[in-house]
C-alpha cells in the first residue's frame, strides 16, 4: 500500500490491483511508448501502435489475414504435422512442447501458408508464427514452405513470405538444419522460372531462417525496428565482449548496410507489395505486347526502301550533309544522299 | 595430464608414455625389456579398443575438435595433386577460415573448398578458429561459379564450429552470404561432394555443404547447434553439453541411420590424427568413386536428382 492510500479514509479506499482489472484483452499497453490502447482499434491498425508506430508482434494467421484480400483464400499444407524423430528431451519432452504450442496457438506448426490475392493480384503468401516455439524452422515449416513454392511453380505465381523466427529448431537436430538447404533450393528453382519472391523480415528474424529463405528475396523488406541478423545480439556480445551499439541489427541498420531494400510500415504493406509485384510481373505482359508490335512491323518491312525520299524530308539538316566533305558523309549515321 | 590428449584418452597417453620410457631405458642399458614392452603394447591396444568401441556422442564431439586432428590443408596434398590455392572474394577481402583452389584428383581437375582451422595460437587467430566471415563464403561462391564455368566438380571439406558471430560479419551480411551459397549450390551444374572432416557447425557448415553426396569421417560431427550452445539455451547451463550432445544426434553413425548423410569414412582406432594417410586414402577412394558416378550423369539428371535429394530432407506426418 502506498503512502497516499494509507492517508485515505478506509471507506473511499479501493482494493488496489484487483479493482483495476479490466475485461481481458480489451486494453493493451504499448511496450514502446506506454500508451494505453483500445484493442479493437489496435487490431484495425494491424497491431501497430497508433501513437508511436511501434510494430507489435503478429501471429502468422493474423498476418496473412491483414495482408490478403478477404475473398478467395486457400490454406495450403494444413495436413502436415510435426514428429519427434530424435525423441528429443531437455527439461521437457519435445512432444510436450509441441502439443503445448499447438494448443496455445491453434496451429500445427510455426508456418501458415495461403494462396489468395493482394489487391486483386494473385499470390501465395506465408507467415511465421513466433508464438509457436519462437517461430523455429523444423521439418514441417520446411515442407510447408515448399508447398508454397510448389504452388507458385505450378501456377506461375509470386511468393511473399513474412518471417519472425529464432532460427532452426534445435529439437529436430540436423533435420532442421537441412530445411535451410531445402527451402533455398526451392527458391533457386523459382528464380530460374522468373517468379518473384518478396521476403518481409519482421521482428525478430535470426539464425537459420535469416540465413536461408529470409535473405533470398528478390526484394527484402524490413519492418520498422525489426531485429534481423544471423547471430543473436547476446551471442555476439559474448564473442566480442563489448556492448553493441544502439540500433545494431535493426531494419534501419540493415538498409544502411545494404542488406535489405526498404523499410515498410505494416499499414502500407499491402499497397507497397502489390505495387512491387505489379512492376515485377507486369514487365512480362508489356514485353509480350511490345514483341507483337515489332513482329507486325517486321511484316511490313519489305516496303521501306522505296520511301527513301520521304526520309530525306524529315531530316532537317540533310542539306548540311551535302555540303560536308565527301569522305565522311555517313559517319554521322545520317542518310548519305 | 597431456594437453594433446583428451580426458578420456589419458589412460592411452599414460601407457604410451610408459612404453616410450621403457624403450629409452632398454636402448640405453642394453637391458632386454622386449617382453615387458610387448605386454604393454598389447594392453595399449586393448585399452584403445575398449575406449574407442564405446564412445559417447560427447566424446565424439571432443574428438571432432581434437587439437591434433588433421585439417583441410593437411588432407589436400595427401588426396590431390597440383593444388593451386586461390584467394579472395573480389569484394572485400580474403578470409583465411575458408581455403579453396583447383587441383587434380588422379589427374581429374576439381575445385576444392574447405574450412580451415589453425594449429598453433598464431595460426588459430589468423584462421579465426575456422569460423568464416561473409567474405569467406563469398570466396567459396566465386570458386563454385568458376567451377561451373570450367566444368570442374566441386569437392568441399567441412570443419567449422560455425559462421563467425561478430559485428563486422553482421554488417557485411553473414546471413545473405550463407543463404546465397545454399541457393547456388542447389542448382550448380557440376557435381558437388561434401565431406565433414571435423566439426560440422550449423549454418556455417551447411554454407559449403549442399550437394550430391554428404560424407562424414567416423569421428566427425554435424549438428544444427553446438552441444554447448544447445545446453545453454535449452538446459540453461553449458555444463549440460554432454546431455545435449546425446540428444542432438550429431554423430556420423546416427545421421546415417536417419538417412541425413550418405557415407561414413572409417578412421583408424584412436582417430584420424593417429593415421592421417590412411584416412586420406579412404577419402580419395570415396570421392573418386562418387565422382565416377556423378560425372557419368547428364547435367539435367544430376540437378534433378540433387533437387529431389534436398526435397526429401524432413520428417513429418500427414493427417
Amino acid at each position: 500500500m502506498s503512502w497516499f492510500q494509507k492517508l485515505m479514509p478506509s471507506r473511499i479506499r479501493t482494493e488496489g490491483a484487483k479493482s483495476r482489472k479490466v475485461p481481458d484483452g480489451l486494453w493493451t499497453k504499448c511496450k514502446s511508448c506506454d500508451a494505453v490502447l483500445y484493442r479493437p482499434e489496435l487490431e484495425r491498425s494491424m497491431h501497430v501502435c497508433p501513437k508511436c508506430s511501434h510494430h507489435m508482434s503478429l501471429t502468422g494467421r493474423a498476418r496473412l489475414d491483414a495482408f490478403l484480400d478477404d475473398d478467395g483464400r486457400e490454406e495450403l499444407g494444413r495436413n502436415l504435422m510435426p514428429t519427434d524423430p530424435l525423441k528429443f528431451k531437455d527439461s521437457r519432452r519435445y512432444r510436450e512442447r509441441l502439443s503445448a504450442a499447438q494448443k496455445q496457438s491453434g496451429e500445427n506448426d510455426a508456418l501458415i501458408v495461403m494462396q489468395g490475392t493482394v489487391l486483386d493480384l494473385p499470390v501465395v503468401a506465408c507467415a511465421f508464427d513466433f508464438n509457436f516455439m519462437a517461430g523455429s524452422m523444423g521439418s514441417v515449416v520446411g515442407e510447408k514452405f515448399m508447398a508454397a513454392v510448389n504452388r507458385c511453380l505450378d501456377q506461375e505465381l509470386p511468393l511473399v513470405c513474412f518471417t519472425a523466427s529464432g532460427g532452426a529448431r534445435m529439437q529436430e537436430g540436423l533435420f532442421s538444419l537441412m530445411q535451410m538447404a531445402k527451402t533455398s533450393a526451392g527458391l533457386a528453382r523459382m528464380a530460374e522460372q522468373g517468379l518473384p519472391y518478396i521476403s518481409v523480415l519482421s521482428h525478430p528474424t535470426t539464425g537459420g531462417v535469416s540465413a536461408s529463405l529470409g535473405m533470398l528475396g528478390d526484394i527484402n523488406i524490413g519492418e520498422p525496428g525489426a531485429l534481423i541478423g544471423f547471430a543473436g545480439p547476446r551471442v555476439i556480445e559474448q564473442t566480442v565482449r563489448e556492448r553493441l551499439p544502439e540500433g545494431f541489427q535493426r531494419s534501419e541498420f540493415l538498409v544502411e548496410k545494404g542488406a535489405i531494400d526498404m523499410i515498410v510500415d505494416r499499414r502500407e504493406m499491402r499497397e507497397r507489395i502489390s505495387t512491387l509485384l505489379d512492376l515485377m510481373t507486369g514487365a512480362g505482359r508489356v514485353r509480350g505486347e511490345a514483341l507483337e508490335i515489332t513482329e507486325i512491323m517486321a511484316e511490313q518491312q519489305p516496303s521501306p526502301p522505296a520511301e527513301g525520299s520521304e526520309g530525306d524530308k524529315v531530316e532537317p539538316d540533310s542539306a548540311d550533309t551535302d555540303t560536308d566533305s565527301d569522305s565522311d558523309s555517313d559517319a554521322s549515321g545520317r542518310p548519305a544522299s | 595430464m597431456n594437453a594433446n590428449y583428451l580426458d578420456f584418452e589419458q589412460p592411452i597417453a599414460e601407457l604410451e608414455e610408459k612404453i616410450r620410457e621403457l624403450r629409452h631405458v632398454s636402448s640405453d642399458n642394453s637391458l632386454n625389456l622386449d617382453e615387458e614392452i610387448q605386454r604393454l603394447e598389447d594392453k595399449l591396444r586393448h585399452r584403445t579398443e575398449a575406449i574407442f568401441s564405446a564412445l559417447s556422442p560427447w566424446q565424439v564431439s571432443q574428438l571432432a575438435r581434437h587439437p591434433n586432428r588433421p585439417y583441410t590443408l593437411e588432407y589436400i596434398p595427401m588426396v590431390f595433386e597440383r593444388f593451386q590455392e586461390l584467394h579472395g572474394d573480389r569484394l572485400f577481402g580474403d578470409d583465411k577460415a575458408i581455403v579453396g583452389g583447383m587441383a587434380a584428383l588422379d589427374g581429374r581437375p576439381v575445385m576444392i573448398i574447405g574450412q580451415q582451422k589453425g594449429r598453433d595460437t598464431r595460426e588459430k587467430v589468423r584462421r579465426n578458429f575456422g569460423m568464416p566471415r561473409p567474405e569467406g563464403y563469398r570466396k567459396a561462391l566465386r570458386l563454385m561459379n568458376m567451377a561451373a564455368r570450367f566444368r570442374l566438380p566441386v569437392v568441399t571439406f567441412i570443419d567449422t564450429p560455425g559462421a563467425y558471430p561478430g559485428v563486422g560479419a553482421e554488417e557485411r551480411g553473414q546471413s545473405e552470404a550463407i543463404a546465397r551459397n545454399l541457393a547456388v549450390m542447389a542448382r550448380l551444374p557440376v557435381p558437388i561432394i561434401c565431406t565433414v572432416i571435423g566439426e560440422g557447425g550449423s549454418g556455417g557448415a551447411l554454407a559449403i555443404g549442399v550437394g550430391d553426396r554428404t560424407n562424414m569421417l567416423q569421428y566427425s560431427t554435424y549438428s544444427v547447434i553446438s552441444p554447448e550452445g544447445c545446453a545453454s539455451i535449452l538446459w540453461k547451463s553449458p555444463e549440460k553439453a554432454e546431455v545435449a550432445a546425446d540428444a542432438l544426434g550429431l554423430t556420423a553413425e546416427r545421421l546415417l541411420e536417419l538417412k541425413l548423410i550418405d557415407k561414413i569414412i572409417r578412421e583408424p582406432r584412436g582417430g584420424a590424427h593417429r593415421g592421417p594417410h590412411e584416412v586420406a586414402v579412404r577419402i580419395k577412394e570415396t570421392i573418386s568413386a562418387q565422382l565416377d558416378k556423378l560425372e557419368a550423369m547428364e547435367t539435367g539428371d544430376l540437378l534433378e536428382q540433387r533437387y529431389r535429394r534436398l526435397m526429401a530432407y524432413g520428417d513429418f506426418e500427414l493427417v
